[in-house]
């Protein structure tokens, strides 16, 4: 069949392209004129997610459903136990091809890394644009603590997800018989753990994690107390030897050895969460999460006797250690206006609810805590919450920002585990000092 | 076989004087091999003792170093500990299953009522996972809620730290990997029972000989052989010991159970110090070789005099 151009024709086929063509236009400035936010906007795409395995990752995949009806957009989680998913995702980032769009991550210890690194997608623009932020997303909401943890260097790298307070649990049955009260100063959790410390009849003052790498946390909540971090400045210099952190140290080897379990050196959270949920144990240190299982009358001897205290004050200050996680788009990733929706669907104000609610974690959030249905409908004690809730008032970060986190805790880590052996806290900071500085200026440099 | 095809084969058998040779062609059939070999084992070689001369940190860029890594392995106080640690944890995971598995061996040897039933049971272990396994230890170990001391206390032992103290991790984790690997040392020197001639001990009961004289005289001699493999064997897998000490231990506690393959691990994936971690591999690798050449000498040592 022949076919003449002329201007007719010319015409209609201009006018079919466009038709064909109208969905690859931009469609941004066509939604920026329609005044409402399109979540189908990236209908078809598909993500690929890399979670760590925990609750927060659970409450996620359980709603998956109405993220994909909601966008159109296809999800594929991975989810795989912590410390295996940061060393993947280190690996698959270093390859340069990672084989997923949005990642899970820990603030208190990759956050110097990937920022360092460039792995991540900055998303500041993104929360900027109207277009792809939608107003109930309510930025305003987000704490600011959250805001400075997810920024390097003046960029956000990630969204806030969830916080981690470090808390004091305890067994209010066995601090009635002794005729003991919540202690209110780091002084008197040491005289309470003397004074409920009960190894005749099986039972520890004091227990918290005593395992290297594990314990520097605790050792970083009590300095928190005097007021201190582990490191200053730019580029950072370590604080980890001074009369302070020694202070700390000497409470933490005096609660350990005088007023722990047996066998403490080697105890990570696990063993003191099994000890203190059979009720072998006074006093608690740990981290946030841990109000479901002690709850759960299959796996606690202690229902309804658990107190949750605000840790208290120190000589110089009162704070509570703060962690966090993250969720972020991979820098090479190709789809990442579609993962910067799931990041926004993670912890936008329904799913914050629903992760408090839970126990699974704390948003970073401050709506949540006055959204009265997500109170009454806690699967946790209120107590929790309102201890969740105080803890963030006086939060602090309570690990250094550093690329080496994980060599960090490890050095000191072996220090603090060392002075429950006896050793004299004082030496081992200062040879875990000078054995650390290297690395880290080294690390600065590089 | 038609004409054509005999008068080619003569010719190929009998090729006239001053003709030339036809070239063997089979080498080409070695290059597949070469390439695999040189894929998969001299490549890593080179690119890890490559590696080995930088400081290279997962996430930035590599930097030549020479023999820097080496160097401060030679005063790294954590890693010369990782290898006292691992020749310790390794005697104890190689000579305890050895005696017990000898022991066991010679006693199966034997015919006695339900002797299938118990020999299966014995080995049981062995075909266990080892991180499951690990993870049942791990509880099993708990000082205040595990059952070892729990057992301790009914014969009026007083508790153990176990895994939880300096002291006695080691031989702690070595006792996990002596309850696995028993029942291998078993199924190999049982092997060589099997093998042994009966005629020495008939002589040996007409000299009047006792039940430990022909153990310590006859069978030991006899099933040496056997017993040398399964140490090489036991040797090797203890050194490269990771799931039950990572599980149980990390390492701890602070660094009293850590291995060399633990401080390997933390370098390579905790720390992300590839260069560092491949000059480990290195001297590991050296270590290894070293205690191979031994083991292989006992070896023709203890081999049966023909």
């Amino acid at each position: 069949m022949k076919t003449t151009m002329n201007r007719r024709n010319l015409l209609k086929g201009a006018a079919a392209a466009g038709v064909l063509a109208s969905p690859m236009l931009n469609t941004k400035t066509l939604f920026a004129q329609s005044g409402a936010f399109n979540w189908k906007r990236f209908q078809g795409q598909s993500i690929e997610v890399s979670l760590i395995r925990s609750p927060r990752g659970d409450l996620l995949k359980r709603h998956q459903a109405e993220f994909e009806a909601l966008t159109g957009i296809k999800v594929g989680v991975e989810d795989i136990p912590e410390q295996q998913q940061r060393q993947k995702v280190v690996i698959e980032f270093n390859s340069g091809r990672p084989s997923f769009d949005v990642v899970h991550l820990s603030y208190h210890v990759q956050k110097r890394q990937f920022a360092k690194a460039r792995w991540l997608a900055e998303v500041g623009g993104y929360l900027n644009d109207a277009q792809l932020t939608p107003a109930e997303w309510d930025r305003a909401d987000v704490t600011q603590r959250g805001l400075d943890y997810a920024t390097d260097d003046g960029k956000i790298n990630s969204l806030p997800w969830s916080v981690d307070y470090w808390m004091l649990y305890y067994n209010k049955e066995l601090f009635q018989a002794k005729g003991v009260a919540y202690p209110k100063t780091i002084d008197e959790i040491v005289a309470a753990a003397a004074k409920l410390h009960d190894p005749a009849n099986g039972v520890a003052g004091f227990v918290a994690r005593g395992l290297r790498n594990a314990n520097v946390p605790v050792w970083t909540q009590l300095l928190l107390g005097w007021g201190q971090d582990t490191t200053t400045g730019n580029p950072p210099r370590l604080l980890t030897d001074t009369d302070d952190a020694i202070a700390a140290a000497r409470v933490y080897q005096t609660l350990l050895r005088n007023s722990g379990p047996q066998g403490v050196a080697g105890f990570n959270w696990n063993e003191a969460q099994s000890l203190f949920a059979q009720g072998r144990a006074a006093m608690w240190l740990d981290g946030v999460g841990f109000a479901p299982p002690l709850e759960n009358r299959e796996r606690s001897r202690i229902v309804g006797k658990v107190g949750y205290g605000i840790f208290p004050a120190g000589p110089k200050a009162h704070h509570a250690a703060m962690f966090g996680d993250g969720i972020g788009i991979a820098a090479g990733s190709q789809k990442k206006e579609a993962a910067y929706l799931y990041c926004l669907w993670t912890t936008n104000k329904q799913m914050s609810n629903r992760l408090l609610q839970t126990g699974s974690g704390v948003p970073f959030r401050r709506s949540t805590f006055n959204d009265q249905a997500t109170l009454s409908a806690l699967t946790v004690p209120k107590d929790w919450a309102d201890c969740v809730r105080g803890s963030g008032e006086i939060a602090r970060a309570a690990l250094p920002v550093i690329g080496p986190v994980t060599e960090f805790r490890d050095v000191f880590g072996t220090a603090l585990t060392n002075t429950i052996g006896g050793a004299d806290p004082a030496a081992e900071l200062r040879r875990a000092t000078a054995e650390f500085r290297p690395v880290l200026e080294r690390s600065e440099q590089g | 076989m038609n004409t054509t095809a005999q008068q080619t084969a003569g010719a190929a058998i009998a090729a006239p004087a001053g003709a030339k040779l036809a070239k063997p062609r089979y080498h080409w059939f070695v290059i597949p091999g070469l390439l695999v070999t040189l894929a998969i084992i001299i490549f890593p070689w080179v690119f890890t003792v490559w590696m080995s001369l930088h400081e290279w940190k997962l996430g930035g860029a590599a930097q030549w170093v020479g023999l820097r890594n080496y160097v401060e392995l030679a005063s790294n106080q954590r890693f010369l500990e990782s290898i006292w640690h691992t020749f310790y944890f390794t005697a104890v995971a190689v000579v305890l299953p050895l005696i017990l598995g000898t022991y066991a061996a010679v006693v199966f040897h034997r015919e006695f009522p339900f002797r299938g039933v118990l020999r299966t049971i014995f080995i049981m272990p062995m075909m266990a996972t080892p991180v499951a396994i690990a993870l049942v230890w791990t509880m099993m170990f708990h000082p205040q809620l595990g059952v070892l001391n729990y057992l301790l206390g009914l014969v009026g032992i007083g508790p153990s730290e176990w895994v939880f103290a300096r002291h006695t991790v080691i031989p702690s984790l070595a006792l996990v990997e002596v309850w696995l690997w028993t029942p291998f040392v078993m199924i190999i020197v049982l092997g060589g029972l099997a093998a042994v001639p009966t005629e020495p001990y008939e002589s040996a009961l007409l000299d009047g000989a006792t039940q430990w004289q022909m153990f310590w005289r006859i069978t030991f001699p006899l099933v040496l052989p056997f017993i040398v493999v399964a140490g090489i064997i036991r040797t090797i897998d203890a050194l490269k010991a990771f799931e039950v000490i990572y599980v149980i231990s990390n390492g701890g506690p602070g660094t009293a159970s850590e291995t060399i393959n633990l401080y390997l691990y933390s370098q390579a994936f905790a720390y992300y110090n590839v260069g560092n971690a491949s000059a480990v591999v290195v001297v590991f690798f050296a270590i290894i070789v070293v205690l191979s050449l031994v083991l292989l000498w006992a070896r023709e040592r203890a081999k049966w005099n023909t």
